[in-house]
């Protein structure tokens, strides 16, 4: 992602103070953990212009949680709102503010895409990742049927209710092998760790890949 | 009792007094009826009902829909509902249709024995191809509920293009019958592996007729 | 997580003719939904579900106005409208009548409603003959089995299943065919209809400004219950009063195409009381049971309260990943899918199975689904914060507490986090990038165990993204 948006003139920074969005804690019923998390993010991303999140899930965090985290606390409410304004999900930040969809990649593969609940739902992420990928060479996109369904991580879900949750990731990698494609990109590391974990614990070839890694790609 | 105690209960959990008025956001209603021409309304009515598994069939004038129910019954036994409607047309002095019925036992015998029921309707919805059916002395439930093949004639003006228009014309149905039923093509059930069986407890044939 | 709900939850798992039952069944009414609300098909989709939103939030906040309404409106037309908090009471009041009446069969149209008050349980054991007319829950009744689904009950029941049912409980000959077996319980069905006391019925809508009740169904089962029979007992929930008979041109519309993509039932009634001089059939007495059972400990919370919006129309057990696996049975209570999870911890009490909440990967496919925008998620994450408050309070579950301390703590102590990545970086096995399929000793903790029995761990990166950044810098 870095490499994308240098080789598209952005000046970038990681602030290595940066650990975590919060979401396992608010997910899990620990709202008090969550804010503790929370408040540090909003501290350690004070500052900056946009901030671009690799991730459907911790976009959707920041910008539809935060605010219901710090419901009872009118000064960090108000940096709140500051900040939602400033978090881009990394797709959205390459076609809305970076207006781009070419950013020179080639990748000759078979993909498929797999919506991130979180992206789809929540942020309405759809086409943004399938514009950047319709530009990159030699890549064909293959969609799969059906289209949006959970891949069944879900944060602690995934170990909580592990027989499930394999049971929707097997359901998932149908879907995928129906489509012939040999990668499977997405926007949410989360959703790609489970589908690869189950894909490697299958013995399947397909390999995943972040969106970001495709687009790095020449 | 109960009824203060679960009406207490209620208040106390929205924040609400005995007797104080509702909020003044209730949303209006709804109801937005489209522009649909006669001929446009009796192709979706059509089109609608047909999809369903019902039948529909056009007559020009009264005796060409009695000369289409004469044919759709032969052979077979009736009961017509009391509606002027269907006397207007000769249908209840077809051979093998009884009607003129007033006794509820009397009624419910025939209406189980027969193989068609025959009314007319109130309405007529465009677009889902249903019949609307207002209970009264003139159209009894049970006729187009027990026999299993359910026809109702029905003159064209009364074809509204739905719901929506339905509920404009007849915004409180409670004034007029303790019973308004509509009814969108056969009885049907796929409870048993999804597999779709038309007529289960109501009529499994259903021909709308309609005239003008 | 609760033994009993893990348990129900793997065996339907393991179960590869459920599995399929419930995945192609869900599948085909989700099907059936998303093709009869398109934008091209229904313009005004998203529209009509904001419309049906505000009209139950209006509703629901001024619950108590328009029960008065709706009761008085009744009252006016000779009806009769009963408040009961809970199951003995209903029990009582159907009891008292059928007991005034000289009543004794009572056949019954499908009602979730009465499922919750164990309805024929009770009536059965007073020596009265209750008998479900609807086809899928009369097969459940003979089989002594609840609901699987809130649209679909008997879904989880093959045709081979059905012809066992049959045989040993109407001495049937033994058939296969469905429409042979529809036919066959339709005509016993037909004679309980025309000779039955009582007719009890539930309720989609009542409607406040009419005094009516609308009772929505495709094989007129509910039609002949609420016409036959002299008596006509109707039985709701508190929460399904709506203002006006022009709000149904929004919810009908919604209904039946969320619930099985039809455009509207087969049948829609819309009955305002017995009938009137004049009518020649139609009951002669009608009485409106208000339920409560849990609903006014909903009602406090402003964010849990749109819970009580539901229409069950059952789109959301349809789109949910989570039901397609472990269907209707794995649910506690009479509710199952998204607004089980969330109608039964609250009618219930947290406690009384707190896995329930977690249950769920927040996809949100549910919320997308709702006819009338009920943000399950919402309350899904609300409720968990209230499980572990509960946890708190009680003593329970100190090792997550602490855990999630833990994580607070570690996610507010950058240089520490970074120590702990490298750490377990560290300890994972080695292979050249190959992904792990078992843990060492030393990291087979319950999660790591938990994950691992599904699928495989990634490797650790040769570099961290921390490395590799300052290398560049």
């Amino acid at each position: 992602m870095a490499s994308v948006l240098e080789q598209l003139g952005y000046q970038i920074d990681f602030p290595e103070n940066q650990t975590c969005c919060g979401q396992p804690a608010f997910n899990s019923g620990y709202r008090d953990e969550a804010r503790k998390v929370a408040r540090h993010f909003i501290a350690t991303f004070a500052g900056y212009e946009r901030i671009v999140v690799p991730s459907g899930s911790c976009t959707s965090m920041i910008v539809h949680h935060f605010a219901e985290l710090f419901r009872k606390e009118p000064e960090t409410l108000e940096r709140v709102a500051a900040l939602e304004k400033r978090v881009w999900e990394f797709s959205t930040f390459l076609t809305e503010v970076a207006r781009v969809e070419d950013v020179g990649a080639r990748l000759e593969e078979v993909v498929t895409f797999h919506d991130g609940c979180h992206a789809l739902r929540d942020l309405a992420i759809h086409d943004a990742p399938r514009k950047l990928l319709a530009r990159v060479r030699g890549l064909e996109l293959r969609e799969m049927q059906p289209e949006d369904e959970c891949c069944g991580f879900g944060g602690t879900f995934s170990v909580k209710f592990a027989e499930l949750s394999g049971a929707m990731a097997r359901t998932k990698l149908d879907a995928i092998l129906q489509t012939g494609a040999t990668t499977v990109v997405s926007l949410d590391p989360s959703c790609l760790m489970q589908i690869q974990g189950a894909l490697s614990r299958a013995g399947k070839a397909v390999r995943t890949m972040h969106l970001a890694e495709v687009l790095a790609s020449r | 009792m109960t009824r203060d105690h679960i009406l207490h209960r209620i208040r106390t959990a929205l924040g609400r007094s005995a007797g104080q008025a509702a909020s003044a956001d209730a949303p209006p209603v709804r109801l937005v009826i489209p522009a649909v021409d006669r001929e446009a309304r009796i192709v979706s009515f059509t089109e609608r009902l047909e999809a369903l598994g019902g039948k529909v069939q056009r007559a020009a004038t009264r005796e060409e829909a009695c000369a289409l129910v004469a044919a759709a019954i032969e052979g077979k036994t009736a009961v017509a509902s009391n509606a002027p409607y269907l006397a207007e047309c000769g249908i209840t002095g077809l051979a093998g249709v009884e009607s003129g019925i007033t006794d509820r036992a009397r009624l419910q015998e025939r209406c189980a024995a027969v193989k068609v029921g025959i009314t007319s309707a109130d309405y007529a919805l465009a677009d889902t191809g249903s019949l609307v059916m207002l209970s009264s002395a003139q159209e009894a439930r049970l006729i187009s509920l027990l026999p299993p093949e359910h026809i109702a004639v029905v003159p064209l003006e009364r074809m509204l293009t739905g719901l929506d228009e339905l509920f404009t014309v007849l915004p409180r149905p409670a004034e007029h019958t303790s019973s308004m039923v509509l009814i969108t093509g056969p009885s049907r059930t796929a409870d048993i592996e999804q597999i779709l069986v038309r007529g289960a407890h109501g009529p499994g044939q259903v021909l709308a007729i309609l005239v003008g | 997580m609760s033994v009993e709900f893990d348990q129900k939850a793997h065996d339907t798992l393991a179960d590869a003719n459920l599995q399929l039952a419930i995945y192609t069944s869900t599948g085909r009414l989700k099907r059936g939904r998303v093709a009869s609300v398109g934008s091209g098909v229904m313009p005004d989709y998203q529209e009509l579900r904001t419309q049906a939103n505000a009209i139950k939030k209006h509703a629901i906040d001024n619950l108590d106005y328009y029960l008065e309404e709706f009761e008085r409106n009744v009252t006016a037309r000779g009806g009769k409208v009963v408040y009961c908090k809970d199951a003995t009471e209903v029990a009582d009041f159907v009891l008292g009548l059928a007991k005034e009446r000289g009543a004794r069969l009572i056949v019954k149209s499908k009602s979730m409603t009465t499922e919750e008050v164990d309805l024929n349980e009770r009536l059965e054991h007073h020596g009265l003959e209750p008998v479900e007319t609807d086809l899928g829950e009369y097969i459940l009744q003979l089989n002594h089995e609840k609901p699987y689904h809130i649209v679909l009950p008997a879904l989880h029941k093959t045709r081979y299943d059905v012809a066992e049912i049959f045989t040993r409980r109407l001495n049937a000959p033994h058939e296969t065919v469905i429409e042979k077996q529809t036919a066959l319980a339709c005509g016993v069905l037909r004679d309980k209809f025309l000779t039955a006391d009582i007719g009890i019925s539930g309720a989609n809508f009542l409607v406040a400004d009419s005094g009516a009740i609308v009772v929505i169904e495709n094989e007129g089962n509910a039609r002949l219950t609420t016409t036959a029979p002299k008596v006509h007992i109707v039985l709701a929930g508190i929460e399904k009063v709506i203002p006006r008979a022009g709000d149904l041109a929004t919810f009908l519309k919604l209904l039946a195409r969320s619930a099985t993509g039809q455009l509207l039932s087969a049948y829609t009634s819309f009955l305002s009381g017995a009938r009137r001089p004049g009518e020649i059939d139609g009951p002669d007495e009608f009485y409106v049971v208000l339920l409560d059972n849990g609903r006014t400990r909903l009602l406090p919370d402003k964010e849990k309260r749109q819970t009580l919006y539901c229409i069950r129309c059952g789109a959301c057990l349809n789109a949910c990943p989570v039901y397609r696996k472990i269907g209707g049975y794995s649910f506690p209570g009479v509710y199952s899918g998204p607004i089980g999870a969330i109608l039964t911890p609250q009618f219930m009490g947290v406690s009384h199975e707190p896995a329930l909440p977690f249950a769920s990967s927040l996809c949100g496919a549910c919320a997308e689904v709702c006819p009338v925008k009920i943000d399950i998620p919402k309350v899904l994450l609300a409720l968990r914060t209230d499980v572990k408050k509960a946890e708190a309070r009680d003593g329970q579950n100190r090792l997550e507490r602490l855990a999630f301390r833990a994580f607070a703590w570690l996610m507010t102590h950058p240089r520490i986090y970074e120590m702990a990545g490298r750490m377990a970086a560290l300890m994972a096995p080695s292979g050249e990038g190959k992904w792990i399929s078992s843990a060492p000793p030393l990291m087979n903790l319950p999660p790591v165990r938990a994950w691992l029995s599904q699928r495989d761990l990634p490797p650790p990166p040769a570099k961290s993204f921390r490395e590799q950044w300052r290398q560049r810098r």
